[in-house]
């Protein structure tokens, strides 16, 4: 229990994946504007990141090693994912309409988010065990929900805000995330802290 | 494209008018981890240009044959494919660079610039102007990276490639190697060439994002639009 909660906060807080991994940097500059969008697309990270790593942990585990095949991950992961992508899409519009309606925009777009693929391999690297696996990514996922949220209230202020005509639009966003970064600094050390690990 | 362009402004194009980093705003996730280090930019830098040559030359040679419909997981795939010849040549050659850079090696498949300029480009024209244009493509991101290293590195650790500069007369400053300090200097840099280029810079519509699949999802095309 305690090993699961130490990877569910360093993955959601400490290695926060936007803000201190940079993975996923894309939409977070690109969908934070509105919270409602980014709320939208943070949700079907959450969701394709959980799915992908229940798809491509058992491959690579039963598929891959055991044919001495790992040099293939990439290629294999990024096709796994293209193709769950494609499916979960055909299936949402097909059986559950409502949940297509507000996610189905941003699931294409996940297919070369590199937050996806980057959780899968990071998951690979660290060793971790399917349960494990499955735990980081959904940490990954809403660590990504809660930068995506914040980084939308952030942004709606700048709105509003006159800035110099060169910092205008992606530099001074970009400023911003810096301090929003240097905040989630403040989390080092928590899980040290919390769990004496 | 411009059909009459020059095989020298396709070279060009790409290291300064339309910086794929710079300029575009393409590949950022790499542009802020791996520069650290000038040495760490170089070295993402000219993987990404072999991967981008090379995937360049094979979807141009291929453009006749892959159908329409299917070009995006084609395209994925070769570039996947040059992705893991270079995850192996860099472990076997050049471990510290392959330690340095960690996942963002793999992740290269899905690096916006890549698989961009194979929608854009390499589908349509002849096979030594996509050639050119993944080198000048290359050297732009290379370019970026090196700039975003080298400030990164001598404010952070007082150095550029590991030569000491400053770090004897000012304490260097280590959040310019973390997080913040990344997202701060590229910031900057932007804010700089905005200043230089005072809005002559290519639109982003020229580089066609509208075509791309993630292009809703991602920063530049929203910025087009507005």
């Amino acid at each position: 229990m305690k090993e699961i909660m130490v990877i569910l906060v360093s993955a959601i807080l400490v290695d926060n994946f936007v803000l201190s991994k940079f993975l996923g940097i894309c939409p977070f500059l690109g969908v934070s504007k509105k919270l409602d969008s980014a709320v939208g697309m943070s949700l079907a990270v959450i969701f394709v990141m959980a799915l992908a790593t229940a798809v491509t942990w058992p491959i690579y585990d039963s598929v891959l090693v055991p044919n001495g095949l790992e040099y293939l991950n990439t290629i294999v992961f990024i096709l796994v994912i293209a193709a769950l992508v494609q499916l979960v899409e055909i299936v949402l519009k097909k059986y559950v309409p409502a949940l297509h309606r507000s996610l189905g925009v941003y699931l294409p777009l996940i297919t070369t988010n590199c937050a996806v693929l980057g959780v899968t391999l990071l998951n690979i690297e660290e060793g971790y065990n399917l349960a494990h696996s499955l735990i980081n990514s959904v940490g990954a996922g809403v660590g990504f929900l809660l930068a995506m949220v914040l980084f939308a209230g952030v942004r709606s202020r700048m709105e509003s805000a006159k800035i110099t005509k060169s910092f205008d639009g992606i530099p001074i966003t970009l400023i911003a995330a810096s301090i929003v970064s240097l905040a989630f600094m403040g989390f080092s050390g928590v899980v040290e802290g919390i769990f004496k690990v | 494209m411009d059909k009459k362009r020059s095989k020298f402004s396709i070279l060009t194009a790409g290291l300064i008018k339309e910086n794929p980093v710079l300029v575009l705003l393409l590949g950022t996730c790499p542009t802020l981890a791996v520069t650290t280090m000038a040495i760490n930019g170089l070295g993402m830098g000219m993987a990404a240009m072999v991967v981008l040559v090379c995937s360049n030359i094979v979807i141009s040679l291929l453009k006749n044959i892959i159908p329409d419909k299917v070009r995006i997981p084609c395209y994925i795939v070769i570039i996947a494919g040059f992705v893991t010849i270079v995850q192996l040549v860099v472990k076997a050659y050049f471990p510290a660079i392959d330690k340095a850079l960690g996942i963002f090696l793999p992740l290269i498949v899905v690096n916006c610039i890549i698989l961009g300029r194979a929608e854009m480009f390499a589908n349509k024209n002849s096979v030594v102007d996509s050639a050119l244009d993944g080198v000048g493509m290359g050297l732009g991101f290379t370019f970026a990276l090196l700039v975003m290293g080298g400030i990164r590195e001598l404010i952070g650790s007082g150095s550029i490639f590991g030569i000491v500069i400053t770090a004897n007369v000012i304490d260097p400053m280590i959040i310019f190697l973390l997080a913040p300090g990344g997202f701060f200097v590229f910031g900057l840099v932007i804010a700089l060439v905005n200043r230089v280029t005072s809005g002559k810079a290519v639109k982003r519509k020229t580089m066609g994002c509208e075509g791309c699949p993630s292009a809703a999802a991602c920063g530049q095309a929203q910025k087009g639009e507005a």
